[in-house]
Formats: C-alpha cells, structure tokens, sequence
C-alpha cells in the first residue's frame, strides 16, 4: 500500500471561501488542514463594514468575520497554517503540496480558495509611488489622511463604499468616475448613500492618467473623456479600486482556467483536476461577494467529503485478497435490480462476498472503475478486476463467470497483485 | 516593542545611537495587527543591533505624515537620525529583516 495521504483536504486560502470549506470539512471529520499567506478573512478583512451578510442586522465587520469563522473552523478539529503554497503536483497519487515554510505535504484533495487582488490600473507613478500615498486598502491607511483630500478612483460599490469611508477621515473625497454625471456603477443604496455626503466630491467623465510626486503622492493628472482636457488635482492619497485579478497564477497549467485566469468549475465545485475543488472569488461566478464565497466553500468541502469517502471505499474493496463481486446499479435503472439479484444470489452460493454500488450517486467512482452505464458487475479477484459482466443478468451466469475466473487463477500465472491501480485493470480482458 | 509618540519620537528614535527600527502601525489597520508576531519575532532575534520601537499612526499622525507615511503599515530604518531605509508596499516579515539585514552591512 503507498503511504496514506497525511491529510484529507488541504484548503489553499484563508478568506471567507477557504475558512468556510475547512469548517464544513473539519466538521465531517475529515484531517482538514488551511495554509494562507495573509490572516484570516482574505479580501474581506480589509475592509471594514461587511453591511450585507446575513444573520448581521447591525452590520459587522471584515476581520471579525474573519476571525469568527476561523474559530468556528478551529472548534471542529480544522488545522489553520499561516503559509504560502508556491506549487501543487496534481498527478501523482497522492496529490501534493509544497510550501514555503511547511515543506511538501501530501493530501487526497485539494480545495483552492486563493481570492483575488486589486487590480493595478498601470498609469504612470502607481508602481512607484506604491506604499506612499498609492493605496488599494483604504481601512489600512484611513488614519494618515485626516483633514487631507484624497481621490478614489472606481465607481463600483466597493470604490464608493471605502469612499464613504474614507470621508470619516479626509475632509474631501474626490471620486473619479468616467461615466457621465449622476451615473455610478454602485447598486442605489450605496449611491444614494454617497450623494447625501457632504464630504463626497465627484469628478465625472474622468479617468486617471498620472500619479504625481517626488518621495510621495502631490498630485494626479486625469483626463476628461469628453473634452479630451487634461485636471491636476492635487491630494495626498490615492485609493484605487477597480475591480480584482486572481491570484491563480500558481496555477496555471495545472486546472483549467478560463481566459482572465478565473478557475472553471462545475456545479459541486469540482474543477479539471479530479479530487481538486475551488471555491470562492478566484472562480469564474456571476456574484463575488462574501455571501457566494462561504456558499461555494460549504459545497467544494462536502463533494471533497464525498471524493475521500469514495477512495477510501475503494482501497478497503480492493485491497482484500480473493474473491469479490462489484455490483454496479442504479435506483432509475430497472433492469439493475436483477443484476443485484443475480449478483447476491451468485455469491450466497458460492460464499463470495459482494458489495453494490450505486452509480447515481457515486458517478465519479463509475468513471474511475471505467463502467459507463448500470447495470454492470465487476468480478474482482485479488485486487484486480478479473472480468466485467454485461447484458441479461442470471445467478447461473455470474456463477459461470466466477468460476473460470478462479480457474484462469489457478491455472495461469497469478494475476499481478497490485494496489488499487485502475488503469492497470482496465486493460484486463473483457469476458 | 516599545510605543514612542510625537513627545519623544526625536529623543527616542532620531537621537538614538543604535539604528532604530519604527512600525508605522494603526489600531484601524488589520495588516498592521497581522504584522506585528512577525516583527516581535524580529526584535527578540536582533534587539541587540536594533532598538525596536511603534508609533500608534491614529494618535500621532502629524508625526506620521512629517516622516512621509503615507501607507500603513510602514516600516522605517533611522540610523543617527536620518532615515536609511523603508519597506513601504508588501510589507512582511521576510522584506523587513532583508531589509534589517542590508541596513547591518
Ligand atoms: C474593498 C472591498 C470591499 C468589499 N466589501 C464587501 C461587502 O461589503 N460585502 C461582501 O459580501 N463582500 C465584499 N467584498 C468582497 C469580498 O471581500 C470577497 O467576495 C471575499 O473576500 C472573497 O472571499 P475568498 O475567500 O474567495 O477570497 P479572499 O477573501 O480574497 O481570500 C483569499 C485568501 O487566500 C490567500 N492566498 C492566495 N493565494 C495563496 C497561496 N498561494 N498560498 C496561501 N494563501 C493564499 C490570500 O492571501 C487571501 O487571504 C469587498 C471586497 C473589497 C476589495
């Protein structure tokens, strides 16, 4: 037997998708470990009112959503790692990890919940001018700007919300919006929140074309889309928020993703990669909100749940020396109930053991044992499939089936004692 | 790490003859909090060739703004008196002590 994985799921990121798929999965019992690079609560812990989450009638705020959850995680076993993972090896069996500070580590699924960043605008000075009065986190440096005049460029919820707080702070809050006057991105509360403020200053038609200043931020040129004249407006902050990239680059020719780098995933969750989830921002979805993270983090942990219960199924079948009878069925496919039928009468007979599958709830297992459609039964003999039976399904034929099968056994050279090795099976012939 | 405010910064930090390490830092600014294990991580392995001080950004901002910080957290070197070095963007605990480290040289 190759080493058991030293854990069930390895969850890659600490914001609400991450911490909610190790709750959920610590809680089925699964050895469920989270590596993030930054503290708990990802994205959403850097910003300070969360007003739309629900339970939360008085709003609440990101880091204590954060670290609520992550103690909800911690309560039911889940370990929490500050780490960052540089690489997955998704081939092998098992899967791996490797971090920068934990070392390799292996694990029978993954879920990746890595989020995104703020998107860079790439004008003129935001690189250098980074971390000296550049901002992508206004509750970070809200406080240095008191009684200064800062602009934030967007018009999203997210920019006219930090907007609206960052006039907590600064006595002038230009937004740089290039649509034309009166039109925001922003859903009508939080736009009509930010027209009531009196502190809210807007600049329409504008983009943002140059970042200005020798050690920090004076000024920014922006230029009107109408017009095509150029503005120096003079501040002491910039806060840019216009939308996020994903950080997925890790993993780029390992799971597909689609063309801005977004992981593809189907409806439980599951990406390209068998045994590897996704959950949260870093997906292609229509609605990236803490909400819709923590929702896909409770469905990629339990269809992980349901990946490890199925392998481990696996290795206890195929891991028992002699005889054994797979019965592939399914509850919607009438003439399954008769393979089950001869299958146990079969094995009753002949003191064989059996077990029954059902294929409509454990699809993924139909693909790994490489049975198409119910009904079907699998003659295992030693770890391997000796033979797969089809068509009309009678006590006689299975006994039939059994029995050369065993006689094949003694006649010819065994057959190759091996682990739960799939492909190898496939290729044993077909009776 | 010891909290230093606009009444001594310049006794503290600019008249001090070892280089000085300050954490620019705010009760507001969650990646301050989340920085701070790492950096105490640091004093306790440098303390003897770095004094180790924070200023509460929230409390101090004139102060804050005067020493050009415009981001939090924001780390800054001074060695007798004059600032050498800064990490200002991507602030963690392995750019700060690389940045210990050249500042030792
Ligand atoms: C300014 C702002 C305001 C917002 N306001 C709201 C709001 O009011 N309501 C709302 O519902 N949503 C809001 N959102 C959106 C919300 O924050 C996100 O939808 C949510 O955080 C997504 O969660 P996530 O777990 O998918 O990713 P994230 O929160 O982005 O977390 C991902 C985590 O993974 C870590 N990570 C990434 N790669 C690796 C790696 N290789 N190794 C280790 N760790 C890694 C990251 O460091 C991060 O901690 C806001 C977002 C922003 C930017």
């Amino acid at each position: 037997m190759a080493k058991a994985p030293q854990y069930d799921t390895i969850v890659v990121g600490g914001g609400p998708a991450g911490l909610t798929a190790a709750m959920y999965a610590a809680r089925a019992r699964l050895r469920a470990l989270l590596i993030t690079k930054s503290g708990m609560g990802g994205q959403a812990a850097t910003t300070l009112t969360i007003d739309n989450y629900p339970g939360f009638p008085q709003g609440t705020t990101g880091p204590e959503l954060g670290r609520a959850i992550a103690a909800q995680a911690e309560r039911f076993g889940a370990q929490i790692a500050r780490d960052e993972v540089l690489e997955l090896d998704l081939q092998g069996e098992p899967k791996t990890v490797r971090t920068k500070k934990l070392g390799t580590l292996s694990t029978r699924t993954i879920i990746l919940a890595p989020g995104t960043q703020p998107r860079t605008l790439n004008v003129p000075g935001e690189g250098r001018l980074r971390g000296r009065g550049v901002s992508y986190c206004a509750t970070c440096d809200a406080d240095l700007y008191s009684d200064e005049e800062v602009a934030v460029i967007g018009n999203g919820d997210a920019a006219v919300e930090e907007g609206l707080y960052l006039t907590r702070f600064a006595k002038r809050v230009w937004l740089v919006v290039v649509h034309e006057e009166g039109t925001l991105d922003a859903t009508p509360v939080i736009r009509e929140r930010a027209f009531a403020n009196e502190r809210m200053g807007f600049i329409w038609n504008s983009v943002l074309e140059e970042i200005v200043g020798d050690e920090v931020v004076e000024e920014i040129i922006l230029g009107n889309i109408a017009t095509g004249e150029k503005q120096r407006l003079p501040v002491a902050g910039v806060f840019i928020f216009i939308g996020a990239t994903p950080q997925t680059e890790f993993l780029a020719q390992q799971i597909e993703l689609n063309q801005s780098g977004y992981i593809v995933t189907g409806q439980d969750m599951s990406t390209s990669v068998p045994g590897v989830f996704a959950a949260g921002d870093a997906c292609q979805k229509y609605l990236r909100q803490v909400v819709t993270a923590a929702a896909d983090g409770a469905v990629a942990a339990v269809a992980a749940e349901k990946f490890v219960r199925e392998e481990e199924w696996l290795e206890t079948v195929f891991s028992a020396p002699g005889a054994l009878l797979v019965v592939c069925w399914s509850p919607a496919v009438r003439e399954s109930y008769q393979a089950v039928y001869a299958a146990e009468q079969a094995a009753q007979n002949t003191g064989t053991r059996v077990v029954k599958l059902d294929l409509y709830r454990h699809r993924q297992l139909a693909g790994r044992l490489q049975v198409d459609k119910p009904p079907a039964i699998l003659v295992v003999q030693d770890g391997t499939i000796a033979a797969r039976l089809c068509g009309d399904f009678t006590a006689d034929g299975v006994m039939e089936s059994l029995r050369s099968v065993q006689e094949r056994n003694e006649q010819c050279l065994p057959i190759e004692r091996k682990e739960v090795n799939l492909d190898a099976t496939s290729r044993q012939e077909q009776l | 790490m010891q909290p230093v405010d606009k009444n001594n910064f310049e006794q503290e930090v600019l008249g001090s003859r070892q280089p000085v390490l300050v954490d620019f830092w705010s009760p507001n600014c969650e990646k301050c909090i989340k920085l701070m294990p790492a950096l105490q991580e640091l004093e306790q392995r440098y303390h003897d060739k770095i004094k180790f001080v924070k200023v509460d950004v929230s409390k101090n901002r004139r102060l804050a703004i005067a020493q050009k910080v415009r981001n939090l957290p924001a780390i800054h070197l001074y060695r007798n008196g004059e600032r050498v070095d800064a990490v200002n963007d991507q602030v963690t605990g392995e750019a700060v002590e690389s940045t210990i480290k050249q500042v030792l040289h």
